[in-house]
């Protein structure tokens, strides 16, 4: 949160964050980079991540916030999930609408393979269970948007349950730490897109356009494991990679091939679980942060002034930095879900149950899939720090370029030794280094001299800098305090 | 011009096709004819089986560039850009398209009474064999006050066949629409098994129980457009894969010694007709004299199946209508104040009553709150009655034997005096859990009631056993030699190209 709106509504208070898990919320609200005075200094005792209200005459208030979220990820395929119309993006207005996607009457949905298989791989890198039955079900609401009056959704039982998402959040004083994190996965499912409606405020119509109606979408649910915008983020982020490694998905978030909604609620520790609301309309990582972050300090608020939070959905503003509801009139939506009659449950096969003689084109294995999969960007991961001395955070970096350096043909090897991203291990050039260092600031020599603590960090700061940032600031602390003596 | 394919249609023929193209109809309504009778001109090759047979379809199956409005105000204008699966089949068969008849709105009835242009009249009404009888009883002297109904919903479509307007003709059936107006009307009405033949541009009434009907004067013509219909469409998710033999002939079934008619107890209702009672047992009695083992079987379920059929059908209904907003086609109404004020006003204009009383009801059972209570239970009970179908003929029967209908074709002032709802749950009767249970049915016509019209017997078969029953069938319409329609208008003008009253008889076969 920037300062200015923690000002907002508290009368003067200043409420304040605690360091979380040793600091992965620390920055939480500063996605400029520069954190702020007031949080600089404070202890990172917490065990707990959590949210502290500053003292006030009722006493301490600790809250905790809890954020799940529904990831919507346009499948990389060739043709819409129920029928053969082209998908592509940026293409005319409804010059990708088959009569299915009009929702003609008489027309029937006929499922694609590449969108099932699509699920599957994704089920498996999410180390999910794949439901070898799944069903499909119709789920209504009239929206201009809409053609049918329904969207085919799996409502029921989905392609893949229970499945997890492990990401790395940034830690320790530095940045430097990377903790790994778990999410559970509670579902992906098969569903239809909506086409797009753009407003025409001035000739007051609305226009719509079809050509994204019925593209596949996987649904992709995450449990309430995340307590902020990082963490959600973070986990946002590495799913993306997923998906791009598995090809199943762009998921660019510009283009509209990712789409999150978060859900948020906070509580007391120990008791039970707050209402949750529902934020949407987050169009990138950034926001998706900086709206997580937004919607928990105002539920805090809220709670705090004793007021009480409704069970709604919020659009995030991204000018304004803040969450406004979007209902326009009272009352939930019930979708009346109903059985897709025209879809009968999807069967898949593994390796044993599949039968004898079946035609390869009418039947998907789940076994052959998991064999085919590519490697998995925390694999990757893995093999740059193994194989080649990088830390940890940086690979984190590479793999976030690699779709760049992809098709220059280059190996991880050499973008690494380009790049100049080894580990610099060599103690010799090292204290060497931290010489030099010393010898052009002699000042803060004094001041590590005088017992001043915060002067060794700046000396650690100045010889990471000088190593672009290639050792290891541990190892740099120790031999800058063997040659001061410490 | 029975049976051959047509190179140049003879002088006779043409006149036959211009007069009936031009008539005024007393008694159907083409809703559009056919602009573009085109006659095949070959070199002496047939295109296939339908060669130049003039067919009609139910106005719930897109034709391309033809109008398709179910009846109703919400689609009048709305010209399909593509042909349905069974529609193409015909064609591709060398079938002539007369044109489009008329139903029930949405095919939501048993009447063919309630759709926008109008009811539909029975052909039989001016049959001479019905005039006679209501000119020894006394009657209201206004003799065309008295016209019957046809049933429904695809009423049109029997009464183009029964009329001689074409020689066959599809409907459809979820409860019953194929085969309660050809019992009405005298035909065959044939419906399918389940995921035999293509719904694909079949206008959805309860998706997971219709299919596309057939309606012809007699039982090999019904086999013959089958043979052209049947087989996976992968359009269609719910056909099967099962390829079908072709052609689809029918064996002359010798004797019926080795075969085993159940006749189900539940369906001796107190509602039905002593006549059609009596034709019933006969029927039994026929099968009995002839060899074949005749036995009671119970269906105990069938008490429930109305309900559950009318909890089935209305959900879906309610998800099926849910398209009809105006955006892409169809009515769309005169407000733009807002998208909801324009769906509403579109759908209460462009919607009957049945179709609205339909939805609300259906979108009832589907709230959250009432799934479980109606909708699933319906779902459970709907399994219990297929699986009375499966005991019953496991139990060793091959082909269970009961009424159509619960009495003859009744005037139409006499039937509109209860509601769609009533009626519908009354006529389906004998005829809805066979669309519960997805199982291959048909109405054979067996004699004439005391007032001269038509009465129906059905006989339901296991499911994908489409081709024995078909068989049974055909040897039972043999034994009974239903009469021709005689119809005055007909015999006067065409008394010149038909030959002998026995035209039922000759079929599509060569």
């Amino acid at each position: 949160m920037a300062a200015p709106m923690l000002r907002w509504g508290c009368r003067g208070r200043r409420w304040a964050f605690a360091r979380v898990d040793g600091g992965s919320c620390h920055r939480r609200g500063a996605p400029t980079g520069s954190t702020s005075n007031q949080i600089r200094g404070e202890s990172s005792v917490a065990q707990q991540p959590l949210h502290t209200a500053q003292k006030t005459r009722k006493g301490e208030h600790k809250w905790a916030a809890v954020v799940g979220l529904e990831i919507h990820a346009q499948i990389s395929s060739n043709s819409k999930l129920f029928s053969g119309s082209q998908v592509r993006f940026s293409a005319p207005p409804n010059s990708l609408v088959s009569f299915f996607d009009a929702s003609l009457p008489g027309t029937l949905p006929v499922l694609n393979r590449r969108c099932v298989e699509a699920a599957v791989m994704t089920g498996l890198a999410l180390n999910c269970h794949i439901n070898k039955k799944s069903l499909f079900d119709r789920k209504h609401y009239f929206y201009a948007d809409l053609p049918a009056g329904y969207q085919i959704t799996q409502q029921r039982l989905p392609i893949a349950v229970n499945g997890s998402l492990i990401y790395g959040v940034c830690a320790g004083k530095k940045q430097s730490q990377v903790i790994p994190k778990t999410v559970r996965i509670k579902q992906i499912q098969l569903e239809q897109d909506s086409g797009k409606s753009l407003h025409d405020n001035l000739r007051s119509q609305t226009l719509i356009d079809l050509n994204r109606a019925g593209v596949g979408l996987l649904e992709v649910v995450l449990e309430p494991d995340m307590s902020c915008g990082e963490e959600a983020a973070t986990a946002v982020r590495e799913l993306q990679l997923i998906l791009q490694a598995l090809g199943t998905s762009q998921a660019n978030m510009a283009e509209g091939q990712l789409r999150v909604d978060a859900n948020i609620s906070v509580h007391h520790p120990g008791e039970p679980l707050g209402v949750r609301t529902e934020v949407k309309n987050l169009n990138s990582i950034r926001f998706l942060a900086k709206a997580i972050d937004y919607e928990i300090q105002r539920q805090i608020n809220e709670l705090e002034n004793g007021g009480e939070i409704l069970n709604e959905t919020r659009s995030f503003h991204h000018k304004l930095g803040c969450t406004m509801s979007m209902r326009d009139k009272e009352g939930k939506q019930d979708y009346r879900f109903m059985p897709e009659p025209n879809l009968p449950p999807l069967v898949l096969y593994d390796a044993t149950s599949l039968p004898a003689g079946a035609d390869p084109q009418q039947v998907i294995n789940i076994d052959q899939i998991r064999e085919t999969l590519p490697e998995l960007p925390s694999v990757t991961r893995e093999k740059l720090v193994q194989q080649y001395g990088m830390l940890l955070e940086h690979s984190f970096t590479l793999l976030v370029f690699e779709e760049l350096w992809k098709r220059e043909g280059k190996t991880p090897g050499q973008i690494v030794s380009e790049k100049q991203l080894e580990l610099m291990q060599d103690q010799g050039a090292l204290e060497q280094l931290c010489h030099s260092v010393m010898e052009a600031h002699p000042q803060v020599v004094m001041d590590v001299k005088n017992r001043n603590p915060r002067a060794i960090n700046k000396l650690i700061g100045l010889v990471r800098k000088a190593t672009q940032s290639r050792a290891d600031p541990v190892m740099i602390k120790e031999i800058l305090e063997k040659k001061l003596s410490l | 011009m029975l049976g051959r394919s047509l190179r140049e249609p003879d002088f006779e023929t043409k006149s036959w096709l211009r007069r009936r193209m031009s008539c005024p109809p007393p008694v159907l309504k083409l809703i559009s004819a056919s602009p573009f009778i085109h006659y095949t001109k070959c070199r002496g090759q047939s295109l296939g089986d339908l060669d130049g047979i003039p067919i009609a379809v139910k106005d719930n199956f897109s034709t391309s560039g033809i109008e398709t409005t179910c009846a109703s105000n919400m689609l009048k204008g709305y010209i399909p850009p593509y042909n349905a699966t069974v529609v193409q089949k015909l064609l591709d068969q060398g079938a002539l398209l007369m044109g489009k008849t008329n139903l029930d709105e949405f095919a939501m009835g048993s009447g063919s009474t309630d759709g926008v242009f109008g009811p539909v009249k029975n052909p039989w009404s001016y049959s001479k064999q019905y005039r006679e009888k209501r000119k020894q009883n006394p009657h209201s002297e206004n003799e065309d006050s008295d016209w019957l109904i046809t049933g429904g919903s695809s009423g049109g479509s029997a009464a183009a066949v029964s009329a001689f307007t074409c020689y066959a003709a599809l409907g459809s059936d979820t409860g019953g629409s194929t085969r309660n107006p050809a019992a009405h009307c005298g035909l065959v009405g044939f419906k399918p098994s389940y995921g035999l033949v293509s719904r694909h541009g079949l206008i959805p009434l309860v998706n997971s129980m219709d299919v596309p009907g057939i309606l012809t004067r007699c039982v090999d013509d019904a086999a013959i457009v089958l043979g052209a219909l049947a087989g996976p469409d992968p359009r269609d998710s719910t056909t099967v894969h099962e390829p079908i033999n072709k052609p689809f002939m029918l064996p002359s079934l010798a004797d019926v010694s080795k075969l085993c008619i159940g006749i189900p107890k539940e369906y001796l209702v107190p509602e039905l007709s002593s006549e059609v009672q009596s034709l019933w047992s006969k029927a039994a009695d026929l099968f009995e004299s002839e060899g074949a083992k005749v036995i009671e079987v119970s269906l105990p379920h069938t008490s429930y199946s109305i309900v559950c059929y009318h909890v089935l059908c209305t959900s879906e209904v309610a998800s099926n209508m849910a398209r009809f907003d105006g955006l892409q086609y169809g009515h769309r109404c005169d407000i733009d104040v807002s998208t909801e004020a324009m769906y509403a006003a579109t759908r209460r204009e462009g919607f009957n009553d049945v179709v609205r009383g339909r939805i609300l009801s259906g979108n009832f059972f589907l709230l959250k709150e009432n799934y479980e209570n109606y909708f699933v239970k319906a779902q459970k009970v709907r399994r219990l009655i297929a699986n009375d179908f499966v005991n019953a003929f496991n139990s060793g029967v091959d082909v269970l034997l009961t009424p159509t209908t619960l009495s003859e074709a009744v005037p139409y002032l006499e039937f509109i005096k209860e509601d769609n709802r009533t009626r519908s749950a009354q006529d389906d009767i004998f005829t809805q859990a066979v669309n519960m249970a997805g199982l291959p049915a048909v109405s054979i016509p067996v004699a004439l009631s005391n007032q001269g019209l038509p009465i129906g017997l059905q006989f339901i078969g296991r499911a994908f056993c489409d081709q024995q029953l078909l068989t049974v069938a055909k040897w039972f319409e043999k034994q009974v030699q239903f009469p021709v329609i005689q119809l005055q208008e007909l015999m006067d003008d065409c008394s010149a190209v038909l030959e002998n009253e026995k035209l039922a008889s000759v079929s599509l076969k060569q």
